[in-house]
């Protein structure tokens, strides 16, 4: 098994961070992984992306050209890696950000209002994990268990008084995504 | 009859810190006695033992041959960056660089400057003689203006060449800084001078008040292409005029000391 | 220890404090900051000594002059910076002073770009400071490796009165992968023999590069020789995959090892018998291994993120016994793994012919793609 997620946005959208925790559960349930990131100048202010691989055996390559699996936290973002996706992979698109319905219909992609939804909880910068959550929905390598755990596990104690709402954008992402997924034709 | 050989009549022999080797400096050079002077303080401080030189590129690239302590030899220009590396590693010993002014105040500016700036805890002897000397007396940053070197033939131009750069007054800007003086070695009266100011600067570093710098201003003869006697006294009526001998930095603690 | 989650550059400074690193000295550049800034916390809450140096050059030297006393000492850079501590190698490795250097190597020449590279392999390998001396080159291709190496780098710098050179790039400097440390280690300085720290009871010593007398020189430059064929012998690091009986060996280290292992997985899954070899240490080469397998498969392919440095190590080895093919990218481009595979797809496939500079037919290749 091995399965590559590239997450984008704009820098300050927790682009990094969303792909962090997806690298620490699959650390945690045994897994092989890697986490690599865009650096340099486009981390200030322009768009931030990274790279998690996970796998069962060593890693070689950190970087993909083609993912099966993304999200896509910006217009630029979605321009950019939409045609990359391979066929028959996952795409979960910010729709708060993005003003285009998608392109290709060989691959599954859920559109999700994540900037609003993280506001509801009380917390704009939640955004990134209301669109992890909708992305484990299609994702059988990590189960939102191991993610929440990851999360409690290494989140800094001065952060932990966030865990309760991070869990709620998790969910609530999840459970946005499976009811879309329900909706879609086979 | 007098017998010379007791110790009440002796008035000179060689420092323990000096080793019996011959130096290979030129006839009426005052590297010689910027060594001896050093080597006095060392002996009578009693740090010998307990002493890192670091030795630069120019015409005193040997001295580790000349001193009976432990010694490392720099690249061109490095020897403070190098004597940081010592002194932080072994902050209990005693860390010197000697330095020509090609060595410290053209290839090594940045690194004279940053360790002033730190503060580093190391004492730097800085032979000013306004000449390369090693390389067979080129154009120095501390060349006078209008002397005739071998890469300013007319004489150093002001308009294209620049002007002579005055290394105390620059590192006695510098807060790091604990003790930055100028003497000279012409005579007598400022060599007894010079030995004193050494003293202070060693004794800054072991004390822990920051860095020491003493500038010599000293002769060349061979390549300033006069007589020994002369070159002590162009140093006086030419060199001493351009940079004024004194105390450009005294921390208040320096002050206090007493040797 | 428990595995975790660890920054290359942060893994490669913890690595270096837990082996017992008593003084570093650096000056920040992009892709190896976060070495430094590690650095600048853990050393002075462990009473040791970090310095910000005003300059590369200024860090090498204070390096060098850390190294006279025997303590274990480091500095981490990048390609430019790099070049600018060139002359205190040369130094250091005249006076024969153990010192450990990391290049997190970015694309160049020049102010080039930050994106990881492998463009320094000659200068470190081949070339480098003035004179006739030869560091251990060392290339991690993960987290883990280079902690690893890192720890092996300080023995063997010790042991053979070396420069022990880690070359990683952008790549590993940034990726976080699960990784374990070392158990931290006591400082403890050995009495060195030939160390400087004050004369205390015994004869002075001097550490100097100087050897004004030809011949005197030529005996150091010899007795430099005889300790770097003890390392030939002895310290020859490499990692095979696949290898037992493949009929295509890729060679490529640090990075571009790994992206290969990824296309080399891919074209074993469809049945080609290509296999993998990955230089760990880039000196000593592993001259002996190639040649083995050049008496047995039927053609390499060398893969760089360079044009072809490592390449004529690879080529001295096979002598034209079977066709050595190449594949680079330049400039701080990463390869991803389908461009690899297009590669074994090619050379599995044509004939393939022994020719003098593999890099002509590449050069064509690689123009067609990139313009």
């Amino acid at each position: 098994m091995q399965k590559e997620i590239i997450i984008a946005g704009f820098g300050g959208q927790g682009v990094l961070f969303a792909g962090q925790v997806l690298a620490y559960a699959a650390m945690d349930s045994g897994k092989e992984v890697t986490w690599i990131p865009s650096y340099g100048p486009e981390m200030r202010g322009g768009t931030a992306n990274c790279t998690v691989v996970i796998a069962d055996e060593e890693i070689g390559s950190p970087l993909v050209r083609r993912p099966p699996a993304a999200i896509v936290l910006n217009l630029p973002s979605f321009d950019k890696y939409e045609p990359l996706i391979q066929p028959g992979g996952v795409l979960v698109v910010n729709s708060s950000m993005v003003d285009r319905p998608a392109q290709r219909d060989d691959i599954t992609t859920i559109f999700i209002p994540a900037n609003e939804m993280a506001e509801e909880i009380g917390d704009r910068r939640l955004l990134n994990m209301v669109a992890v959550g909708a992305l484990l929905a299609m994702l059988p390598e990590l189960t939102m268990e191991q993610v929440k755990a990851a999360l409690k596990a290494h989140l800094p104690q001065r952060h932990q008084h966030l865990l309760k709402n991070n869990f709620e954008a998790l969910d609530r992402g999840f459970e946005y995504a499976r009811k879309a997924l329900a909706q879609m034709p086979a | 009859m007098v017998t010379i050989a007791k110790p009440e009549n002796l008035v000179y022999q060689r420092p323990e810190s000096l080793t019996e080797f011959p130096t290979h400096y030129c006839p009426g050079c005052t590297h010689g006695v910027a060594h001896r002077l050093i080597a006095e303080v060392l002996d009578e401080m009693g740090i010998r033992e307990k002493t890192i030189g670091v030795a630069p590129v120019g015409c005193s690239v040997f001295a580790y041959n000349y001193f009976n302590c432990d010694f490392v030899e720099a690249a061109h220009g490095r020897a403070p960056a190098m004597a940081t590396g010592i002194k932080r590693v072994l902050p209990d010993r005693v860390v010197f660089t000697y330095q020509g002014d090609g060595d410290l105040a053209s290839i090594g500016m940045a690194e004279i400057v940053h360790a002033a700036g730190r503060g580093e805890n190391i004492t730097v002897i800085f032979i000013n003689n306004a000449i390369y000397g090693m390389t067979g007396g080129q154009m120095a940053p501390t060349t006078l203006p209008g002397q005739k070197t071998t890469s300013s033939p007319n004489g150093r131009d002001v308009e294209t060449q620049g002007y002579p750069i005055r290394m105390a007054e620059i590192l006695a800007q510098l807060d790091g800084a604990g003790y930055v003086v100028r003497r000279s070695l012409h005579n007598p009266a400022n060599i007894r001078k010079a030995k004193k100011a050494i003293r202070l600067a060693f004794e800054t570093q072991v004390r822990g008040l920051g860095f020491s710098l003493v500038e010599l201003l000293s002769t060349c003869p061979t390549n300033w292409g006069i007589n020994p006697a002369d070159a002590l006294k162009w140093v006086e009526e030419h060199m001493v005029p351009v940079f004024p001998l004194g105390d450009y930095k005294v921390a208040e603690a320096v002050a206090q000391i007493k040797v | 220890m428990a595995k975790e989650l660890l920054k290359g550059n942060e893994a490669i400074a913890e690595a270096a404090i837990r082996a017992g690193l008593e003084a570093y000295f650096g000056y920040p550049i992009t892709p190896q900051t976060e070495v430094l800034e590690w650095m600048s916390r853990r050393m002075p809450e462990l009473g040791r000594v970090f310095v910000q140096a005003e300059s590369e050059v200024a860090a090498i030297n204070m390096v060098y002059g850390a190294a006279c006393t025997g303590a274990r000492v480091m500095s981490t850079s990048s390609s430019p910076g790099v070049s600018l501590m060139m002359e205190g190698l040369s130094y250091i490795a005249g006076t024969e002073v153990p010192m450990v250097l990391v290049n997190v190597m970015r694309g160049g020449p020049g102010l080039g770009n930050i994106a990881p590279s492998q463009g320094d392999y000659n200068q470190a390998v081949h070339g480098g400071g003035h004179g006739d001396y030869h560091p251990i080159v060392l290339a991690p291709s993960s987290v883990q490796e280079a902690i690893d190496l890192v720890v092996l780098s300080f023995d063997l710098a010790e042991k053979y009165r070396t420069i022990c050179m880690i070359v990683a790039d952008g790549n590993i400097g940034q990726m976080m992968e699960p990784a374990e440390l070392p158990e931290m280690r006591p400082v403890k300085r050995r009495e060195w023999d030939w160390a400087v720290t004050g004369a205390e009871g015994r004869e002075r010593r001097i550490l100097t590069s100087i050897y004004i007398d030809p011949y005197d020189e030529e005996v150091t430059n010899l007795r430099l020789l005889k300790r770097w064929r003890e390392i030939q012998k002895n310290e020859v690091r490499y990692k095979e995959y696949y290898l037992d009986d493949a009929e295509f060996v890729i060679i490529g280290f640090g990075t571009a090892g790994r992206v290969a292992l990824s296309a080399v997985r891919a074209a074993r899954a469809q049945g080609l018998k290509v296999g993998l070899l990955r230089p760990i240490t880039l000196s000593p080469f592993p001259y002996q291994v190639v040649d083995e397998l050049s008496r047995r498969v039927q053609a390499f392919l060398v893969v760089e993120m360079n044009s072809g440095q490592m390449l004529d190590d690879v080529l001295r080895a096979v002598q034209g016994r079977v066709p050595v093919e190449f594949y680079g990218r330049l400039g701080g481009v990463v390869p991803f793994p389908d461009e690899i595979a297009d590669e074994i797809r090619r050379i599995t496939s044509e004939k393939l012919t022994v020719t003098a500079d593999p890099r002509e037919a590449w050069y064509e290749r690689l123009s067609a793609r990139v313009n």
